[in-house]
């Protein structure tokens, strides 16, 4: 087939493709390129291919200062909470959803527990920031029994456990999905036979509907470290203040907030690149392992 | 399934109905408790005596709410955000992914462009470069800022081709020996045969945009050009109840906790309205993505 047969039918693919790359480029690639600010003292008027090169100095500066552990250090603590609480709490939810033998029970709790997730974190923040202010509706129930209200969004003692509980509200119900739909693929007759054995119920649930969604449990643990960098920058945002920043100040919010609003666009470019630049290398891995002990592949 | 029929297989039964329906309850009980805030009267609500059913029951938070020109200017564009949005979505989500889901033999360069493709997903420029990009483009204040950035959402397209990947050969083989083109093959055989999927990832689509609000917050630098949630934040974040632009008058009649609530709840009724759409294809979907083995 010479090259005109075979662009006489094929050349719609590459117009279908063009406009997708095209975008991409631009929004995607085009600020890959400009990462270089990162080693620039970069200003908006000289623009990505202007500003003075400055080599490594904002990654001295960073290293040395004492936000860039407390930062890292938050975004590790928050993220990695988040995760295992999160699947600890699917998987509970979902084999105990898994027992419950009545469909329409079962739908209904489903649809009240995944309503969160589908709420964005204005709204959920919005409604936190309310009740978990100082007359917010839990001091006043505390208050009525004689507990010491607290500032809960505003003491660094309380603001942790804030930002994972509240995205265990938003999340779990969405990934104990996940772990449902691994337990109804599980063969029935599994069961049977077992039963037939004389396994009991509870027995039944060790020996085979957890070893039945195993594969699922190291799929996700897998995926989710790539995760570990993300500890729910909306979230934080919404939710934080300066009085929590020693426990609550993640990487995601220090960019925003020294790139954006203190307009220190190098120093911000710096530690976006250290996330990014370390973000690729921990989604490649856990795409590698979730290909290698999971079977899971996207492409 | 079998049923055991021992007492403690049905003491934990019992207790496991009871556990699930009050976690559930308590997933549901802020949401409650808003809606009542929304509902009182300004002594019990910024008093903080309503819990969970409305006191000195008004509508009034409601009226000034729909009355605000600035929250319903925010509504709007937020409307229009998620047409052109998802719309925009979709249509280069199926172009791109129906290309990448032929062979190299019919589709020569496509493992150089899926890899185009993947790198760009698995690799962040960043906040600070994704800015001064969006600003060099002269898209500051306008709607091109909240939906071009993200035209392209990688990983739908990855899905959308495996969906493709899926739809029997036979069909377009057919249709090419008849003479059909690729326009047609897709418009007339892979597009009806995914219904399924692109209803999915549309829904999906749109439910982002609306909830989406912190690009409009650096890229908008006029607070008119403010989608729903970012003009809430500076409502609900900032506090700052001037912006909703209620007279004076009214206002010390009412509870700025109460009208808060009152635009949070605005704000989830749109995605309450499609709820059981998103339900319905919500395992489809899931299916589609994280457990496809």
């Amino acid at each position: 087939m010479t090259f005109k047969q075979y662009m006489k039918r094929a050349w719609p693919l590459y117009v279908m493709i063009v406009p997708g790359i095209v975008f991409v480029l631009l929004f995607r690639y085009y600020p890959m390129y400009g990462v270089v600010i990162a080693f620039q003292d970069f200003s908006p008027a000289k623009g990505f291919a202007g500003s003075p090169w400055i080599g490594w100095a904002n990654f001295e500066f960073l290293f040395l200062a004492p936000e860039f552990r407390r930062i890292l250090g938050n975004t590790l603590i928050i993220s990695v909470s988040k995760i295992v609480a999160d699947q600890l709490g699917a998987i509970i939810l979902a084999l105990l959803l898994n027992e419950a033998r009545r469909i329409l029970f079962r739908r209904a709790i489903q649809t009240l527990i995944y309503l969160p997730h589908f709420l964005s974190w204005i709204v959920l923040g919005g409604i936190l920031l309310d009740i978990l202010s100082s007359g917010g509706i839990l001091n006043q129930a505390l208050r009525s029994v004689g507990v010491e209200p607290q500032l809960w969004l505003g003491s660094n003692d309380w603001f942790r456990g804030a930002v994972i509980t509240s995205g265990f509200w938003k999340n779990v119900g969405f990934s104990t999905i996940v772990y449902l739909a691994a337990l109804t693929a599980i063969n029935p007759v599994l069961h049977e036979a077992a039963a037939i054995d004389g396994a009991g119920r509870f027995r039944r649930v060790w020996h085979i509907t957890l070893p039945g969604i195993r594969p699922t449990i190291v799929l996700l643990a897998a995926l989710s470290l790539g995760d570990v960098l993300q500890a729910g920058f909306e979230q934080i945002l919404t939710l934080y203040n300066p009085a929590v920043y020693r426990t609550g100040d993640i990487i995601d919010t220090y960019v925003y907030r020294v790139g954006l609003i203190r307009a220190q666009w190098s120093l911000a470019g710096a530690v976006g690149l250290f996330k990014s630049f370390i973000g690729f290398f921990l989604i490649v891995l856990s795409y590698w392992l979730a290909d290698r002990y999971a079977g899971y592949r996207i492409l | 399934m079998i049923h055991d029929r021992t007492w403690f297989s049905r003491l934990f039964d019992g207790f496991n109905y009871i556990f699930l329906t009050g976690f559930a309850i308590l997933c549901l009980l802020p949401l409650v408790h808003i809606l009542a805030v929304s509902l009182s009267g300004r002594a019990p609500a910024t008093g903080g005596f309503v819990s969970l059913w409305p006191i000195d029951f008004t509508l009034e938070n409601y009226e000034q709410v729909m009355g605000s020109r600035n929250f319903l200017r925010s509504f709007v564009i937020s409307v229009l955000r998620v047409l052109s949005g998802a719309s925009l979505n979709m249509l280069l989500v199926i172009l791109t992914a129906y290309p990448l889901s032929k062979t190299p033999r019919v589709f020569r360069g496509r493992t150089i462009c899926i890899w185009f493709f993947v790198f760009a997903m698995l690799f962040d420029g960043g906040l600070i470069p994704s800015f001064f990009v969006v600003r060099s483009l002269g898209l500051l204040n306008t709607l091109g800022a909240l939906i071009l950035p993200n035209a392209v959402p990688i990983f739908s397209v990855i899905l959308m081709m495996n969906f493709f990947r899926d739809v029997p050969k036979e069909l377009e083989e057919s249709a090419f020996i008849d003479g059909a083109s690729h326009w047609r093959v897709l418009w007339h055989i892979y597009i009806p045969l995914s219904l399924p999927a692109i209803a999915t990832l549309t829904l999906f689509s749109a439910v982002n945009h609306w909830n989406a609000w912190f690009d409009a917050l650096i890229y908008m630098t006029d607070t008119a050009n403010y989608p729903m949630q970012t003009f809430l934040r500076t409502v609900i974040v900032t506090l700052d109840l001037t912006q909703v632009g209620i007279n004076p008058q009214d206002l010390q009649r009412l509870s700025d906790r109460a009208i808060r609530g009152a635009q949070i709840i605005v704000a989830t009724v749109p995605i309450l309205v499609v709820y059981p759409f998103l339900q319905r294809y919500f395992i489809s979907g899931i299916k589609l993505g994280a457990v496809k083995e």
